[in-house]
């Protein structure tokens, strides 16, 4: 079966989603990342959508199921690269994705993602693991 | 109202979703409907299909093109499953009997012009949505 891969880069994971989601990959994806952050301790998960025509009801579900189970495990999540139509198409929709942090691009989406880890490391300390 | 081309797609099983929406995509962009109004019938489009497969265990989406007065695209999703018993409380926004968020029907309605649903107990849904350009 296909897979939407994961990379790893430093403390951060990394998905570009680059094909039109069945709604089993998309759980997959949901099932790989949680079990990518435990394995790795990743502190963030940067998702892109910039190649993503529409995102209906199940992959906004996915995005905010995403953002919350990474939350639980000590990761942030920051999704980036939404198109313009697929945002008015999602707020009409009624979906408004509570919980799910976004950034313009990867560049504001890293810098979003290093800023709130670092900002948890001055505040908690660093994670003892 | 003219129909200038019509089709079938079957409306099964999960990854004919994908399928569908590649082919809203396909014929809302020869229409020429604008960006915006193309992702709101696909991701529209998305929704009843996947309620055809979950709720009503199956169909087909027929495409309509029309044209005369006025260019639009309109797709009828169609099954013959145990049908929708409280039709205005299915359209309301988070109601679901399934494990969804319950923004399908309401949703979609939002998204396009013209939005249609008959729906008899035991013999099945008919939605019929339409998009003007």
């Amino acid at each position: 079966m296909e897979k939407i891969p994961i990379l790893k880069m430093g403390d951060f994971l990394l998905v570009t989603i680059q094909v039109d989601m069945h709604d089993r990959l998309a759980m997959a994806l949901q099932d790989d990342l949680t079990k990518t952050i435990s394995q790795t301790d990743a502190r963030g998960v940067l998702i892109d959508i910039s190649s993503l025509e529409i995102v209906d009801s199940f992959i906004g579900r996915m995005l905010s199921n995403i953002a919350a189970m990474s939350r639980v495990l000590d990761a942030e999540t920051v999704v980036v690269g939404m198109q313009p139509a697929v945002a008015i198409t999602l707020v009409e929709l009624g979906l408004s994705l509570p919980g799910v942090r976004t950034a313009l691009n990867v560049d504001a989406g890293m810098e979003l993602l290093r800023a709130s880890v670092g900002a948890n490391k001055e505040l908690y300390g660093s994670r003892l693991r | 109202m003219v129909v200038v081309s019509a089709e079938s797609v079957p409306v099964k099983s999960e990854p004919d979703v994908v399928a569908v929406r590649r082919r809203v995509r396909e014929v809302s962009a020869q229409l020429g409907l604008s960006l915006v109004d193309q992702t709101k019938i696909i991701t529209a489009a998305s929704e009843l299909a996947r309620n055809t497969i979950i709720y009503g265990g199956g169909g087909t989406m027929q495409v309509q093109t029309l044209n005369g007065p006025r260019v639009g695209l309109r797709l009828t999703f169609e099954d013959h499953g145990p049908g929708i018993p409280d039709v205005a409380l299915a359209l309301r926004d988070g109601f679901t009997t399934g494990s969804g968020l319950g923004l399908g029907l309401g949703g979609s309605k939002r998204l396009v012009n013209e939005f249609e649903i008959v729906s008899r107990l035991g013999e099945g849904t008919r939605i019929t949505i339409t998009r003007w350009k």
